[in-house]
């Protein structure tokens, strides 16, 4: 494929990434000698020094290991079975590594562990009835709830049909395991196995391509294999123009550059 | 018993871009303006990690907080309404600027036809062109009235752009030029050409260039950093309240802005409001705050949960078509699209701006002729670049595995080799669609929720079938190599993202029979409340409601300061 090596087309390879200070002043931003308000001017007046950003420029990133690999929320072996799942949803291939190597997995399991694992910024509220498609979700379950029972089931279905757990099934059987629950083939009492398995599919999306300061897109190898620039200040001296591949940079990134 | 507080000349209950243009243009005029607004302060300084895709375009970070205040939906009067429980269709605003932080600043005028639907359908078409409980009406004032005021919030915002070739008439130009033109713009643009279409560049509130607006306040240009939807601009070149309107009312001094205050109710007695009891829900305590003009700007849905509430306006009754708090909801038909796969070229659509994009109208409006098409109106039609961010953006070619090896190599192949041309259906209102209050359940205040009663018509089947097809031929002459289109709209469904483009409820209009407010927005039960927002429109257009959402706010500003001087209904 010809976006596999990230080689720019028209140079923008090395596109220099200034400080957000320096760009600012730059790009002219007081506007007929005002200065525009905002997160513009207290960038342009005198910088305060940003105390919380993380140094750069010593040790490479393969020196620092990464703590936050560990599980808030999922016993070892329900993370074994998200692995497992997860890398089925998104495998590595020639283009560039899967779920697993992005850090879905831990993505998933520190997204449960808080707001969204809670739905707290959702109405929980009863009465709870079933109600037509296109009404929407209207279980009284929380997210991390739906994960535990949906995890277990799949382990019940592996077991029953191939008396193995899930993760030690070869990666047909664990097609297929997840294509019965992809059309609810398999009937589950207390949530529905395809909510299950869609909401398996769009965190493993989640994880494999936010920013990388939630545990998964390691490295931002999920943007590279797509040629994703990840978090810019600006586009505007590329918008007019042919593609052409941006080194991604990330919020840290962001946040160290000025 | 809640504590009543000083009174003040005017009470805003909501600060988007509907309540924040009032309080400027009040305040200028030496009123003293309080604004009460649920949600929390905001300010620029805010977005310096707002380029977080999952935390604000997936996890609503910017919007209500649905825990505490949702509505719920049925399709039809025959089956149980359920709460939206989680994001789909729509999304509220909340916060000082509402929905105006984190919009896209796709800014059009509506037709001159939209002003007069009813009358220009009959005329061109007669009067069986309107089916059976369709309920189109003209809304009391015509495109010319409205011009001056689209051109003071165009001014306002700073709009880049270019005139509409097939639009209504202009007393001046955008004020700024239209934004840059991205290579897959330009393929749109010379394909609609080819096809004598009539293209041009979608007017836009992100600025092309550096902008000084009439009230002296100076933005930046755009860096097109495609985080624009769903999130506020570190830059301040988007056109929001926060760094237009509201810092213009608050150096007047008689502005005064109170965050988190949840209004409950308006006060009335012998048809006048007295005031509104708000809940500050950060103590929990009941405020009344006493005031002699209300003006009510918190987006369609509260909007008509307040009047409801307050027993002001007799509500919507579907079964007799009488009453008018709550008739016309109506919304957008955005399906009507044309997916395209380009297999030997890649794009740059990474980058882009909320309304960096091309539009045509030649199928919008009365712009193309209805005889033989079962549907009245119809949609502009854009290619916009909006900044494709991956983890929404993963579109593969009809017939791919949606999960595995499959799925995934055609969703890297295909990530920066996609172009979507779209219709944006306009939206016709039925007497069954509509809004009044939830039997069942309650907001966190112990108030009920908004119901809403709606789903798509064969109208809007019709439609929708009918714009996909135009845009599957402007983008064959593009030259993708594999084209997807809507085969089918189905019913409306509450759980995808469609448009915030909710319409109706509170509507305007020339008759208190069919309108709750008249064309100053002043509402036709209570001379001194006035209701401000797409809750007035009588129906929905083939495009995005801000622009004209700011020309009312600004004419009903003219109407409250008429009122002040003078009392007494305005028309
Ligand atoms: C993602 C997105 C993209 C959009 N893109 C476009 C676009 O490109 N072009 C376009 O024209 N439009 C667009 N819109 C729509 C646009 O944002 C709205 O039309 C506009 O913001 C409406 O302004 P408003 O002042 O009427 O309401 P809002 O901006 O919703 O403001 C209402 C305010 O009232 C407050 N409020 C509500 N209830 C209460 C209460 N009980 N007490 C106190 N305060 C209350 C809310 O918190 C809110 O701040 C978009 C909307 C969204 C969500
Ligand atoms: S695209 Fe432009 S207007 Fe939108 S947030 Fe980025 S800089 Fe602001």
């Amino acid at each position: 494929m010809a976006d596999q090596n990230h080689k720019g087309g028209s140079g923008h390879d090395n596109v220099e990434q200034p400080s957000r200070r320096k760009f600012l002043v730059q790009a002219g931003y007081a506007v007929g000698g005002v200065i525009v308000g905002g997160a513009l001017g207290s960038l342009i007046r005198p910088s305060k020094k940003t105390e919380n950003a993380p140094q750069t420029g010593e040790g490479t990133a393969a020196d620092i290991k990464s703590y936050n690999r560990a599980p808030m929320f999922f016993t070892q072996e329900q993370l074994g079975i998200v692995s497992a799942a997860t890398e089925r949803i998104f495998p590595a291939d020639d283009a560039g590594p899967g779920a697993l190597a992005l850090g879905v997995p831990f993505f998933i399991d520190h997204q449960l562990a808080g707001e969204w694992g809670f739905n707290s910024r959702e109405y929980m509220s009863p009465p709870f009835y079933a109600g037509e498609k296109v009404q929407g979700y209207q279980g009284r379950l929380k997210r991390r709830e739906m994960f535990e029972i949906g995890l277990r089931e799949l382990e019940n279905y592996s077991q029953t049909k191939f008396t193995k757990g899930f993760s030690e099934l070869a990666a047909e059987q664990q097609d297929e395991v997840l294509k019965a629950f992809e059309s609810d083939e398999v009937k589950l009492t207390t949530i529905s196995a395809s909510g299950f398995f869609k909401m398996l599919r769009s965190s493993t999306l989640e994880g494999a391509y936010s920013d990388p300061l939630y545990g998964g897109n390691a490295d931002m190898n999920g943007w590279k294999m797509r040629s994703y620039p990840g978090n810019q200040m600006s586009y505007t001296d590329v918008i007019d123009k042919d593609f052409a591949v941006i080194a991604p940079s990330s919020l840290q990134d962001h946040l160290s550059a000025h | 018993m809640a504590k009543t507080l000083p009174k003040t000349d005017v009470v805003i209950v909501g600060v988007g871009w509907a309540g924040g243009i009032i309080a400027a243009e009040l305040t200028k005029s030496g009123l003293n303006v309080v604004g009460l607004e649920r949600g929390k302060e905001r300010k620029t300084e805010d977005y310096f990690m707002v380029h977080d895709e999952l935390r604000y375009g997936l996890r609503y970070e910017l919007m209500q907080d649905l825990s505490k205040d949702t509505v719920t939906f049925r399709s039809t009067e025959k089956i149980r309404a359920l709460p939206m429980r989680s994001y789909g269709s729509f999304l509220l605003g909340e916060g000082l600027g509402g929905a105006g932080v984190h919009w896209n600043g796709q800014t059009y005028r509506f037709l001159p036809y939209d002003f007069e639907i009813r009358s220009k359908t009959i005329e061109r078409y007669g009067k069986n062109k309107i089916p059976d409980g369709m309920t189109i009406q003209d809304w009391g004032l015509t495109y010319d009235e409205m011009e001056p005021y689209y051109d003071k919030f165009e001014k306002l915002a700073g709009i880049s752009g270019e005139p509409n070739p097939l639009g209504g008439k202009r007393s001046a130009d955008y004020p700024t030029p239209p934004m840059k033109k991205s290579p897959a713009l330009s393929m749109f643009s010379d394909a609609a050409s080819k096809l004598k279409l009539h293209p041009y560049m979608m007017p836009s509130a992100n600025l092309s260039e550096p902008y000084t607006n009439p009230d002296g306040i100076s933005r930046a240009a755009c860096q097109y950093c495609a985080f624009c939807e769903r999130f506020g601009c570190e830059y301040g070149a988007k056109a929001d309240p926060v760094v237009t309107v509201l810092p213009v009312a608050l150096k007047t001094g008689k502005f005064e802005i109170r965050t988190h205050s949840q209004v409950r109710r308006i006060l009335h007695q012998g048809g006048k409001a007295t005031g509104v009891m708000y809940t500050d829900v950060t103590t929990g305590e009941e405020l009344v705050q006493p005031a002699d003009i209300v003006v009510v700007t918190s987006y369609v849905f509260n909007n008509v949960k307040l009047m409801l509430m307050s027993g002001l306006g007799k509500p919507y009754d579907p079964a007799s078509g009488t009453g008018v708090i709550g008739r016309n909801y109506a919304y957008q038909v955005l399906k009507g699209n044309a997916a395209g796969f380009f297999d030997d070229k890649q794009f740059n659509t990474y980058a882009g701006a909320g309304s960096l994009g091309v539009s045509l109208d030649d199928y919008n409006g009365d712009n193309f002729d209805h005889t033989d098409l079962k549907f009245i109106h119809g949609g502009s039609i854009s290619l916009s670049q909006t900044g494709m961010r991956p983890i929404a953006n993963n579109p593969v070619p009809g017939g791919t595995a949606s999960w595995g090896a499959e799925f995934k190599a055609n969703s890297v192949k295909y990530a920066n080799r996609f172009l979507s041309v779209g219709g944006q259906g306009s939206c016709m209102p039925f007497r069954h669609h509509f809004l009044d209050l939830d039997p069942t359940y309650k907001d966190a205040y112990g108030d009920p929720l908004v119901r809403l009663t709606f789903d798509f018509e064969e109208q809007d089947r019709q439609l929708a079938l009918y714009l996909s097809g135009k845009c599957a031929e402007i983008m064959k002459e593009m030259g993708a190599s594999h084209i997807d289109q809507l085969k089918e709209l189905g019913p409306y469904e509450i759980t995808t993202y469609q448009s915030t483009h909710n319409t109706g409820g509170v509507v305007m209009g020339a008759s208190p029979d069919t309108s709750a407010v008249n064309t100053y927005l002043q509402m036709w039960d209570a001379e001194n409340v006035f209701v401000v927002g797409a809750s007035a429109f009588p129906h929905n257009s083939g495009y995005n409601p801000t622009d004209t959402v700011g020309a009312l706010a600004f004419r009903a500003s003219e109407g409250i300061l008429k009122y002040r001087q003078k009392g007494g209904s305005l028309v």
